[in-house]
C-alpha cells in the first residue's frame, strides 16, 4: 500500500465513529467526501481571527479577509497549473456548468436585440452541442434547457457495452458550438480521452468543456495540457466544504462572456440605466462570496498537496484492481462499467442477481458500510444498460483493502439474506 | 440484521406477490416514479358492480415497493371506497409516524409488517409509492371518498 492509510485515517474525525453498531466504511466518496480537522480548521480559524466582507470596506479585517479568499484562489489555482485570474468561484460543479450554459444563453438573447456580443457563444437553429451519454445530470440538463431557448440541437456520443464511449459515432461537425464531455464517469468509473475528444472540438471550431468533479480529487491534473476550454468540480468531493465549487476557463474566454449572475460586486460602472461589468473572475462573483469555504477548500488542496496527488492516484488504482477483482469473484455479481483498471477511475457501479440495489444497500448500511445506490444522476446510463439503478462503491484515500473486503463480505450478506447464493458450477 | 425492516411477511410478499396486473374495465391509471431511485408503478382502478374497489398493478423496484403493491391490493381489492380510505389513511400515517406508531393490526393486517419502515427515510418513499399511485388513479376516476385523497400529500 502506497499511503499510509491508517495516519490518513487519523486526521478525518468522521471515520472513527460507528453506524448501526458497527465502525463505519465509508465507501461513498464519489456522491462527497469526508473532512480532515485542517480544513474544519480552517475554516474556523478564518472566522475566529479574519472575518469580514472581501472586496468591501477599509478597515484591517477587511483586508485580512480579502487577502485570505485571494490567496486562497492561487492555491486552488496552483493545484491544476491554472493563473489565479482563470478560476471563478461557484456554490458547486452544477452552478460552474449553468454559469457557461448561461453565458450562452444570454449572449444568444442578446445578440437577438442588437447587442454586440462574441459570436462564439451566439447559438441559434443550425448549431448543435455535444455530450455523451454517460453525463452526470448536471452536464445534461444545463445543455437541454440551451437547445430548447436557442434552437440548437443536442447530439451525443454512445457507450459501448463495456462503458467506455464509443468514439466511432463522433457527433462533432462543423455546426457543433461546443463539446461538453465528462472526464471521468461518476457511475461508470470509465476516464474518458480528455485531449482527443478536445482536439476534435477545437479542429471544428467548437468550444470543449469537461466536468472534472470525479477527476481533480483523484489525479495530477495539468489543466492546459488537457486542452480544455473550461472545466469545474466541486470542493465537497476533494476534502473540501460544501458550498464551494471551481469553474475553470481560459481568461480570454471569461472575459468574452456575458455574466451569470448580476448584481455587487462584479461591475466596474454603474448608472440608473447602464452597467459596465468588471473582468473575470470578479464578473462571476455577484454578492459576498463564500470566503470560509474558499479557505477551507485551500487547505483541503495543500493537504492532499502534501500527500501527493500521484499517490493519491496510485493508491486508488490499487483499491480499484482490488475491488474489481473481489467482485469479479462473487457469483452472481455485475460489474456494470470498464472491467480493468486502464483508464478507469475507482467509482465502481454493480448489480446483484435477483436483490434490487436499494436492498443490497440497505443490507450494506447495516453491516456499517456506506455506499451509493440509485442512477446516480446518470440516469440514462442506467437506461442503456437497462437496469434501474446499481450500487456503486467508491473509495477514496482513506480507504484501504480491508474497507473493500468488508464491503464484499456484506454483499454476501445480502445475498444469504435474499437466498439468492448461486450455486457454484462445479 | 434489518430484521426491523425486512419483516417476514414483507419478504414473502415480495416472492410471491398477490394480485393482479391487469383488470377488464379500469377507470383510470396512475405511473408513478421514485426519481431517485428510478422505482416505477403502474395502478388500475376499477369498481365491481356493486361498487366495490378492484386494483391492478405493475411495477419494478426493490422488495419494500414491491411487497408493498402486494400488501396493499390484498387490502384494498373488494373493499367499499369508505372502507379503503380508512386504510389508506391508517397506513399514510404508519409511514409517517417515524416508528412512533403502534399499528393497528385490526385495520392494516400485513400492512402492519411496514412500521419498521418508518423509521428508514429513504424507504419511506419505497412503501408508499404504490399507494399514492392508487390515490391518484382513484381521484382522477372519480372513485374517491374525501379522506382517500389524503395519500395525495407528498
Ligand atoms: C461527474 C459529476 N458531475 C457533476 C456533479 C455535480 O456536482 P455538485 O452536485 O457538487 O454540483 C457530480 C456530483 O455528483 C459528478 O459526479
Amino acid at each position: 500500500m502506497s499511503l499510509d492509510v491508517a495516519s490518513i485515517r487519523a486526521d478525518f474525525p468522521i471515520l472513527s465513529r460507528e453506524v448501526r453498531g458497527m465502525p463505519l466504511v465509508y465507501l461513498d466518496s464519489g456522491a462527497t467526501s469526508q473532512k480532515p480537522s485542517v480544513v474544519l480548521d480552517a475554516e474556523r480559524h478564518f472566522y475566529e481571527t479574519s472575518n469580514a466582507a472581501v472586496h468591501r470596506g477599509a478597515h484591517a479585517l477587511a483586508e485580512e479577509a480579502t487577502d485570505a479568499y485571494e490567496s486562497a484562489r492561487s492555491i486552488i489555482a496552483g493545484f491544476i497549473g491554472a493563473s489565479p485570474n482563470e478560476i471563478v468561484f461557484t456554490k458547486n460543479a452544477t452552478e460552474a456548468i449553468n454559469l457557461v450554459a448561461y453565458a450562452f444563453s444570454n449572449a444568444s438573447a442578446k445578440y437577438r436585440h442588437g447587442h454586440d456580443v462574441d459570436s462564439r457563444f451566439v447559438l441559434g437553429p443550425g448549431d448543435n452541442i455535444v455530450v455523451t451519454e454517460m453525463e452526470h445530470h448536471a452536464n445534461l440538463i444545463p445543455w437541454q434547457e440551451l437547445c430548447a431557448k436557442t434552437g440548437a440541437e443536442l447530439k451525443w456520443f454512445g457507450i459501448t457495452q463495456e462503458g467506455r464511449l464509443d468514439l466511432e459515432t463522433d457527433p462533432i461537425d462543423h455546426n457543433t458550438k461546443l463539446v461538453a464531455v465528462v472526464h471521468q464517469s461518476n457511475i461508470l468509473g470509465t476516464i474518458n480521452p480528455i485531449q482527443e475528444l478536445m482536439r476534435r472540438a477545437h479542429e471544428n471550431g467548437a468550444l470543449g468543456l469537461v466536468d472534472m468533479c470525479q477527476s481533480v480529487p483523484h489525479m495530477p491534473i495539468d489543466i492546459h495540457a488537457t486542452g480544455a476550454d473550461f472545466a469545474m468540480w466541486s470542493g465537497h468531493k476533494m476534502l473540501g466544504p460544501t458550498g464551494i465549487g471551481i469553474l475553470w476557463g481560459k481568461h480570454e474566454l471569461l472575459n468574452s462572456m456575458p455574466p451569470f449572475l448580476t448584481g455587487g460586486s462584479m461591475i466596474e460602472m454603474v448608472t440608473m440605466d447602464h452597467t459596465t461589468y468588471a473582468a473575470a473572475p470578479a464578473r462571476f462573483e455577484a454578492g459576498v462570496p463564500m470566503v470560509a469555504q474558499a479557505v477551507g477548500l485551500a487547505a483541503a488542496v495543500q493537504y492532499l498537496e502534501t500527500i501527493g496527488m500521484e499517490n493519491v492516484e496510485r493508491h486508488e488504482q490499487a483499491l480499484t484492481e482490488y475491488l474489481l477483482q473481489s467482485l469479479r469473484d462473487l457469483p452472481g455479481v455485475n460489474i456494470i462499467g470498464p472491467d480493468s483498471t486502464l483508464d478507469r477511475g475507482s467509482a465502481v457501479s454493480f448489480t446483484v442477481d435477483g436483490i434490487h440495489p436499494h436492498d443490497v444497500g440497505h443490507i450494506m448500511d447495516s453491516q456499517g458500510v456506506a455506499v451509493r445506490v440509485g442512477h446516480h444522476c446518470a440516469w440514462p446510463v442506467c437506461r442503456r444498460f437497462d437496469i434501474p439503478a446499481t450500487t456503486r462503491i467508491s473509495p477514496y484515500l482513506y480507504n484501504d483493502f480491508a474497507d473493500i473486503d468488508a464491503a464484499v463480505n456484506s454483499i454476501v450478506k445480502a445475498q444469504e439474506f435474499f437466498g439468492v447464493v448461486p450455486e457454484v458450477a462445479g | 440484521m434489518s430484521e426491523d425492516l425486512y419483516q417476514e411477511i414483507i419478504l414473502d410478499h415480495y416472492k410471491n406477490p398477490r394480485g393482479v396486473a391487469a383488470i377488464d374495465y379500469p377507470l383510470a391509471d396512475s405511473h408513478q416514479v421514485n426519481p431517485t431511485c428510478g422505482d416505477e408503478v403502474t395502478v388500475w382502478v376499477g369498481q365491481d358492480t356493486e361498487g366495490r374497489l378492484q386494483i391492478a398493478y405493475q411495477g419494478q423496484g426493490c422488495s419494500i415497493s414491491q411487497a408493498s403493491s402486494s400488501v396493499m391490493s390484498e387490502l384494498l381489492v373488494g373493499k367499499t371506497p369508505e372502507e379503503a380510505a380508512k386504510i389508506q389513511t391508517a397506513f399514510l400515517e404508519l409511514m409517517q409516524s417515524k416508528g412512533l406508531l403502534d399499528p393497528d393490526e385490526e385495520v392494516l393486517e400485513d400492512a402492519v409488517a411496514f412500521a419498521g419502515v418508518s423509521r428508514y427515510p429513504a424507504r419511506i418513499k419505497c412503501a408508499l409509492i404504490s399507494w399514492m399511485a392508487l390515490a391518484d388513479a382513484q381521484i382522477k376516476s372519480g372513485l374517491t371518498s374525501d379522506s382517500a385523497s389524503l395519500g395525495r400529500k407528498e
